[in-house]
């Protein structure tokens, strides 16, 4: 079980530090797949080695796929706008959320 | 009938509405309505009358309670007694021919309309005063009456001294209705009650003590002395002519001055209960009416002559009910005639004096002055109106048959039993008789003095005239009705019907006569033979002369003694009033302006220090925290991430928190540092922020 979760711990540490990091807002998405398959690897490892007669933990990761899909698409629709306004998808310079 | 006898009021009520409100600006339409309301309220005052005498002068009670408690008890309501009848038809005929004179009399004037709506008001307020059944009411009716009294004096306000004469009618009259006051307040707490019956009751049954009864009895005679111009607050009454003549015969000789007679006549039962208060009423009533005759002779002014002789002949009537409440005091079942003698008196009085004022209007009005030494031989040019005045001369005089010798004559039979009463009254009788002849022969015989106003003289019209002749009519036979040796005739009428032990007396009626007879003989001798000088005359009685011709100085000595000291004070007052009390005002208002100060610094620098203290704080707060609010989402989910991993952390061992905690301020500073030390890069592309 050990060797399922470190590796969902780095892919999930790997997906935050690309999310935090990264510039480009695709980047962005993609590094939040990352985060999410992380804890889909979490879900289905917990469901396999605690509760292993129940199928909890694999359909709430089919759920979370299913989210992230959708969430991608949202997201990319986002950034296709944001492109359209600013000219370009560096979220470092989208920062009128401020004072 | 008698049940809608309240209505009998209501018609010039409804006559003075009609023209304030609606027909003010048609002059002639107005006097029609207010002639025509006081005609239908004469019908109806005669059919009241004829039902009274039907019932045999059964007093007829109609009331509705107005305020209901035990310790008060209110109502409005009329009660009707031979009495109230007589005064009905009184006030009726005496304003209706008052109303149908002014036609002549007031014509052009340009105030026609208003006139006439006071005229109205008026007789409302006196028919009032005379149906009301308790003292509440009749309160109400006497200071309306008393409002038009002095609206219609002051009628002619132009004049100076026509609005000083109404101001000095209502100040005056209003001290004695302040006693009237007095009393109604000590019959309410004492009776508990106002109206007449109840009250009566109350003092028959000795229910209330004797001094208080007295103090009421003097109090209520007070509103009389007012009303009536009793001595000492009689100087009102002939100032009070300064007002149309017409108005002089209405109110101030024919029924408002008789509405304190009227007054001690209802109450009569009071003065009956105490004999100090009859005592009372009845020496006023004496002083006034010496002093007024006295005053009479020497005066100059035709209608002040008349006003004189109004007070005395009030005086008398005045001085008769008083006599009756101490006979009657002493002696329950004494044989008095001094009640009737003064309603009759009232009654017969009403006619000749308003036949008089309206004679001296008529005079007036051809002449167009007052003064009798301007005028003179006016009989050639002024028949009817002469052979009027000489009629009601005649009757106030107390001349066989005419009606003021009925009543008169019962006057002199009240004082019977009170020496000194009667030698008075036989004297005031005298000098009545006088100064009405000296007035006569002055004015209507001997030579013109005034050549220019004799020649302008010229008979009343019409409208004039004839109320003249109606009024010498009821001079002549008014009287009639209490001829002394009627069984059922005025005194049993107004005695409730019950029968009335009535001789006449023959020596009481020579002698009257006999007196009245060398009165108008010496007028005769000084003023138409000329056999006895009168400037002689005056010349030897100097200072009586003087005396009476300066009115005994009354006006003077209130001057003196009441207005000039009111002033006085009036002057300390208002400077104690300017200095002292407005001082003090002002010293208030000085600390209340600096407490103020204290309190607006207060507020400008404690109370909005902190709201704006607090508010500073804010913006300083966030003028320091904005910072954090990058507007960089990615910051935001670095804060996030930072903060649910000290959150892990924290659960999983605290000490190793406060590391973390330590480790994540050590990179925010060395970030901050680093940004200090390498401006962050330049920015490419458009920016959005600004």
């Amino acid at each position: 079980m050990f060797q399922y979760l470190a590796l969902a711990a780095v892919l999930f540490a790997i997906g935050m530090f690309g999310v935090l990091t990264r510039r480009n807002a695709i980047g962005i998405l993609m590094s939040l797949e990352l985060m999410f398959n992380a804890v889909n690897i979490n879900l289905v490892a917990f469901n396999k080695y605690i509760r292993p007669d129940e199928l909890t933990g694999q359909i709430f990761a089919l759920f979370v796929v299913v989210v992230a899909a959708a969430e991608a698409v949202v997201g990319l629709a986002i950034v296709l706008l944001l492109y359209r306004n600013w000219k370009g998808i560096d979220v470092d310079r989208i920062n009128i959320m401020k004072w | 009938m008698l049940e809608k006898a309240f209505l009998i009021p209501l018609y010039p009520l409804f006559a003075f509405l009609v023209i304030v409100f609606f027909t003010r600006w048609k002059e002639k339409l107005s006097a029609y309505i207010s002639i025509a309301m006081i005609l239908t309220a004469f019908v109806h005052a005669v059919a009241v009358l004829f039902a009274m005498i039907g019932r045999h002068g059964v007093p007829f009670e109609l009331s509705i309670p107005f305020i209901t408690h035990p310790a008060m008890k209110l109502e409005i309501g009329m009660w009707i007694d031979p009495l109230t009848a007589v005064m009905f038809l009184v006030v009726a005929i005496v304003s209706g021919c008052v109303q149908i004179y002014s036609w002549g009399y007031m014509h052009g004037d340009p105030r026609w309309s208003r006139y006439y709506s006071y005229l109205s008001l008026f007789t409302f307020s006196m028919m009032g005063l005379v149906i009301a059944n308790n003292f509440f009411m009749i309160f109400i009716f006497w200071e309306l009456v008393g409002l038009t009294s002095y609206l219609l004096i002051g009628f002619w306000f132009e004049k100076k001294s026509a609005s000083d004469a109404g101001k000095k009618a209502f100040i005056t009259t209003r001290i004695g209705d302040l006693g009237f006051i007095v009393g109604l307040l000590l019959l309410m707490t004492y009776a508990g009650t106002l109206n007449y019956q109840e009250v009566f009751a109350k003092v028959s049954a000795g229910a209330i003590p004797m001094g208080i009864l007295a103090a009421t009895g003097i109090f209520v005679f007070c509103g009389a002395v007012g009303k009536s111009a009793q001595f000492p607050l009689h100087v009102w009454l002939p100032d009070a002519m300064e007002g149309p003549t017409p108005v002089s015969a209405l109110i101030h000789a024919a029924t408002m001055v008789a509405a304190g007679v009227y007054l001690v006549a209802r109450v009569m039962t009071l003065y009956v209960g105490s004999e100090t208060a009859a005592m009372v009423v009845a020496v006023i009533g004496l002083i006034t009416s010496f002093l007024a005759a006295s005053t009479a002779l020497t005066q100059n002014d035709i209608k002040r002559v008349l006003a004189y002789s109004t007070v005395s002949q009030l005086g008398y009537m005045i001085m008769a009910l008083g006599l009756y409440g101490v006979d009657m005091a002493r002696d329950p079942h004494a044989h008095s005639v001094g009640y009737y003698a003064g309603t009759f008196h009232l009654m017969t009085h009403a006619f000749f004096k308003a036949l008089l004022f309206l004679g001296a209007g008529s005079v007036i009005h051809a002449v167009h002055t007052n003064e009798i030494t301007e005028m003179g031989g006016l009989s050639k040019k002024m028949k009817i109106t002469t052979l009027t005045f000489f009629i009601a001369s005649l009757s106030i005089a107390g001349i066989f048959p005419l009606s003021g010798f009925w009543s008169k004559d019962e006057i002199v039979a009240a004082t019977s039993g009170h020496p000194i009463f009667m030698f008075f009254t036989l004297l005031i009788a005298f000098m009545t008789a006088f100064y009405m002849f000296r007035l006569c022969f002055l004015t209507f015989t001997g030579k013109p003095r005034d050549q220019h106003r004799y020649e302008h003289a010229h008979e009343s019209p019409y409208s004039m005239t004839v109320p003249l002749m109606i009024l010498a009519f009821l001079s002549v036979f008014a009287g009639w009705v209490g001829l002394p040796w009627l069984h059922h005739g005025f005194s049993s009428f107004v005695y409730h019907g019950e029968h009335m032990e009535h001789h006449p007396s023959y020596i009481l009626m020579v002698v009257s006569t006999i007196v009245a007879l060398s009165g108008i003989g010496l007028a005769y001798l000084i003023y138409y033979k000329k056999k006895i000088s009168a400037d002689a005359l005056a010349e030897k009685f100097g200072f009586l002369y003087k005396l009476s011709y300066n009115k005994f100085y009354f006006d003077e000595i209130y001057d003196a003694l009441i207005i000039k000291p009111l002033l006085g004070f009036t002057k300390v007052m208002w400077w104690f009033d300017g200095n002292i009390i407005d001082g003090l005002v002002n010293l208030t208002a000085w600390f209340t302006i600096k407490w103020a100060d204290v309190k607006m610094w207060f507020d400008k620098w404690i109370i909005d220090g902190t709201v704006n203290g607090l508010g500073y704080i804010c913006m300083a707060g966030a003028w320091i925290l904005k910072y954090i609010q990058t507007g960089t989402v990615q910051f935001y989910t670095l804060i996030i991430m930072a903060a649910a991993t000290g959150l892990v952390i924290y659960r999983v061992t605290p000490e190793g928190f406060f590391y973390y905690l330590a480790g994540i301020i050590l990179v925010a500073f060395a970030r901050l540092l680093a940004k200090i030390v390498r401006p962050a890069r330049a920015k490419t592309g458009s920016n959005i922020e600004g």
